[in-house]
């Protein structure tokens, strides 16, 4: 019996114009917690789709308990023990937790499903591992935590005993991080085998036994968590010293460039207005963080700032121009730049090409068009230099198709296409999320690097360590209301915790 | 880079080709099964019956223009993300109000008068797919639903009103537009002949032809064929970036239906001696503008020969009557070949697959090589 559940040995899978796996090996041991560390595009995500059978390796094989299986599909995986939590949940809507839980292996007699026991053996899982859950809620109604939950019932429904977890930390709170780590060291004490993917150093620090690390593509080593720093893990991952303070200088505002007055927006999901009578300013060469937990009306605001929404009531000016009722397009020219939250949905048209997407915001200026024809030439150059001057990295360049890039190339494309268009306010959404720690300290330095040049930048962000790194000034948003505007260096994160979470509250100077 | 863009127009003929050849053996069997005897001169005689003449493929060129209208309609709100079911109703409103140009409307000079009935087709069909595109734009009604009930409103209404106003009470269809709103020939009638009778072909082809390449630019080279695409691709994104989503989507419909109804008009100025039949049908050119379209992959290039090639097995069809196949046998045949010649997407992803493109990660959300 080998030593490793299971081995993946000299794994090497190619997509045109890109080696997304080169020669890489990843040993898991029985009952250990085995982190997967890399920058986007380092192939975490091609390994584990190989592991899961969704891709065949060019060369390579895989081992269980020392011997060689082929995994085909994800059937094959299934059969093998082997479960996985996505990054992005494959769940159906508009099904019930238990009928998601059990799809794919539903009892049956005469062809009519038999829940009952499924019912138990689901409770029975939920309870011994604590993972609570409703069984007959709607997926679309429970939050995301808890769908991360159902997924994780999932593999544990089908008695899998080598768990796999694809960046499960994204899209969590800070608690519910917490409660997840418990769970997996849970598991682990019970004999089963855990991969964890991440780019969180802080996590595997705190949880895992064992890391591997990868990088653009190449194998970097394995190494025993105990007997390493952060420091060492960072270096490992990226080549080079990552520096974790964001170094600037003292902020010098200016004039004011945006003026928040009494603005507010309705919600979408519930009859109460999301943002609730907000005023702030942003001033030049400041960054102003809106800080809270996800669903504070964070979101609505931006939407509604930027012209995605209405506003019901109140006014947005934008260098002394009222903004209120502008299109996006006037928005766009009169110097607002939007790092959009959700880069799928808005920021990207996933099917054009690089160079497409590259000049969104810009295709009708004089530069890229005459008489309503694009200049192909102009593009393609801007296109070039932006993908120089940004790193942009991509399988084929400027004709790339977007949805073939990784997420954080993605994500670079879209900030070089808003800072490129050298706005007078940017607003960045959120702009690491999903993000590692390099493509994050190069995200962060050109927003100091950006306020240093004058602009105005207000930044929307749910991460604690970016809206006391970055910013100048924190307002904090709780129930779609400023409670607090605090400044980072007179502020603890402790006491800001406790602001977000609505627990304390302060008057605010409009 | 420049290679590897060929590479993937170059899969797309490819695809199209081989769901041809498939639709082709389908079609064989399905003759094999309903006459085995005559299965093989039948089978020679729509695949060659095409080409047999001058005079046939005159006549092929002649059914290729109004599918070709109907495909470049059906293709290019495909290209906004609109499913333009509606071709067949804009097709006939289109039909109607050319036919009551051509034939009412004397007092227009002769080198006009067919321009004239053109351009008026045109309005209408735009008006006809500019309803459904409000409705969709404003009300976020699902276009297949408003497109289907305008083609009702279109074929009834044309027929009442040939009725009341353009009826040939002996050949129970409408007047015959005169002979100053019929196409220009181009010749075309002394090329395609066989002996002394010539077959329909007119410049109406030519004019279709142009149109789709008009459209190719406009898609491909200008930035608002980058609008509308943006649109289709990912509403929310193009809003995002400015576009005026709203307006995208009612041009696009507005484009769409003055191509059908220009189509309309193509197809009975053509003075191959009919006027607009009373029926209770919806027009087929209409329906047959969904699978040009799939075939041609919306690229109004593709659409052109895909027009021409559905054409093609029409008229075939047509000489099959000689082995003493029955009608109905023909249409399904026409119709095997085109339902599996729509396969093509399919034969587009084995095609990627076969050649290592990543067609799994392209399937998957987002960022596959992470």
């Amino acid at each position: 019996m080998s030593e490793y559940v299971i081995e993946m040995r000299h794994i090497t899978k190619i997509f045109p114009g890109i080696v997304a796996n080169d020669d890489i090996t990843l040993q898991l041991k029985k009952g250990e917690i085995h982190a997967l560390l890399g920058e986007n595009g380092a192939g975490k995500s091609t390994l584990m789709s190989v592991l899961f059978g969704m891709y065949q390796p060019e060369q390579g094989e895989i081992l269980k308990n020392g011997e060689v299986v082929q995994i085909h599909d994800p059937n094959d995986a299934n059969r093998l023990g082997i479960g996985m939590v996505h990054q992005h949940f494959k769940l159906v809507e508009i099904f019930s937790v238990l009928d998601n839980i059990i799809l794919g292996v539903e009892d049956t007699k005469g062809g009519v499903l038999q829940k009952v026991k499924a019912r138990e053996k689901v409770l029975r899982l939920s309870e011994q591992y604590g993972l609570k859950i409703d069984p007959d809620a709607t997926i679309e109604d429970i939050s995301v935590g808890m769908q991360q939950r159902v997924e994780i019932l999932k593999m544990l429904y089908r008695d899998n005993e080598i768990l796999i977890f694809d960046e499960p930390t994204a899209v969590l709170t800070p608690q519910e991080i917490d409660e997840l780590m418990l769970i997996m060291r849970n598991f682990a004490a019970e004999g089963k085998s855990i991969l964890f993917i991440t780019h969180k150093l802080a996590e595997i620090m705190a949880v895992a036994d064992r890391c591997t690390v990868l990088r653009k593509g190449k194998y970097m080593g394995t190494v025993e968590i105990a007997n390493t720093t952060k420091e060492e893990l960072s270096r490992m991952m990226v080549g080079r010293d990552v520096s974790f303070a964001v170094e600037k200088a003292e902020a010098a505002p200016g004039a004011v460039i945006l003026d928040v007055q009494n603005v507010t927006v309705p919600s979408r999901i519930h009859k109460n207005n999301a943002v609730k009578n907000v005023s702030f300013q942003v001033r030049a060469g400041e960054i102003v963080c809106l800080a809270g937990i996800e669903g504070n009306g964070q979101t609505e605001f931006a939407y509604a700032l930027t012209g995605l929404e209405k506003a019901s009531h109140g006014k947005f000016s934008l260098c002394g121009m009222d903004i209120t009722k502008s299109p996006i397009r006037q928005r766009s020219k009169l110097g607002m730049s939007h790092i959009p939250e959700d880069r799928h949905k808005h920021g990207l048209v996933l099917d054009y090409t690089l160079e497409e997407n590259l000049v969104l915001q810009r295709y009708w200026q004089p530069d890229f068009q005459k008489n309503g024809f694009i200049r192909f030439g102009e593009v393609r150059k801007y296109a070039e230099g932006l993908i120089e001057d940004y790193d942009i990295r991509s399988g084929q360049g400027a004709v790339t198709t977007v949805r073939s890039m990784s997420g954080g190339n993605q994500q670079k494309a879209i900030v070089a296409r808003e800072i490129d268009k050298d706005p007078k306010l940017l607003v960045a959404i959120q702009p690491t999320r999903g993000l590692d720690v390099g493509a994050i300290e190069n995200i962060h330095k050109q927003l100091v690097a950006q306020r240093d040049a004058g602009k105005a930048i207000l930044l929307i962000s749910l991460e604690l360590d970016e809206v006391m790194n970055v910013s100048d000034r924190i307002l904090v948003m709780y129930e779609g209301e400023i409670v607090a505007d605090l400044d980072p260096k007179a502020v603890t994160v402790q006491e800001l915790g406790l602001y977000m979470a609505g627990a304390k509250r302060k008057e605010v100077r409009t | 880079m420049k290679k590897l863009k060929n590479n993937a127009g170059l899969n797309s003929v490819a695809a199209s080709l081989m769901a041809i050849l498939l639709g082709l053996i389908v079609g064989f069997a399905v003759l094999l099964i309903a006459d085995a005897r005559n299965a093989l001169n039948g089978f020679g005689a729509i695949v060659t019956g095409g080409l047999s003449d001058l005079k046939n493929f005159g006549q092929v060129l002649y059914y290729a223009t109004p599918i070709i209208m109907t495909g470049l309609s059906v293709g290019f709100a495909f290209k906004t993300g609109l499913f333009n079911i509606g071709a067949a109703g804009q097709y006939m409103v289109g039909a109607f109000v050319a036919v009551f140009v051509g034939a009412k409307a004397t007092f227009l000079p002769g080198h006009l008068h067919w321009i004239v009935a053109i351009l008026l087709a045109a309005v209408i069909g735009a008006i006809w797919g500019m309803v459904p595109g409000l409705m969709k734009a404003f009300c976020n009604v699902n276009e297949v639903i408003t497109c289907i009930m305008m083609n009702y409103i279109g074929l009834n209404l044309m027929n009442l009103l040939i009725r009341s106003s353009l009826f040939d009470k002996g050949r129970n269809q409408s007047l015959q537009p005169v002979a100053s709103a019929i196409l220009p020939k181009f010749g075309f009638d002394k090329i395609f002949t066989v002996g002394a009778t010539p077959s329909s072909v007119n410049s109406g082809i030519v004019f279709a032809v142009l149109i789709g390449i008009l459209l190719y630019i406009i898609l491909q080279k200008t930035t608002f064929g980058y609008e509308l695409k943006a649109c289709g691709f990912n509403r929310n994104a193009a809003k995002y970036a400015g576009i005026n989503e709203r307006r995208s989507i009612i041009l696009s419909m507005v484009i769409a239906g003055a191509l059908a109804g220009v189509g309309g008009a193509l197809y009975y100025l053509s003075g191959a001696g009919t006027g607009i039949p009373i029926t209770e049908e919806l027009a087929a050119e209409g329906f047959d503008g969904i699978p040009v379209a799939l075939l041609g992959m919306s690229n109004p290039i593709g659409v052109i020969f895909a027009g021409i090639f559905i054409s093609y097995l029409k008229v075939g069809g047509t000489t099959m009557q000689v082995y003493g196949f029955a009608p109905q046998i023909i249409s399904i045949i026409t119709a095997v070949i085109i339902y599996f010649s729509a396969f093509s997407l399919f034969f587009k992803g084995l095609l990627g697959r076969l050649g290592k493109r990543p067609v799994k990660a392209e399937k998957q959300k987002g960022g596959a090589v992470k």
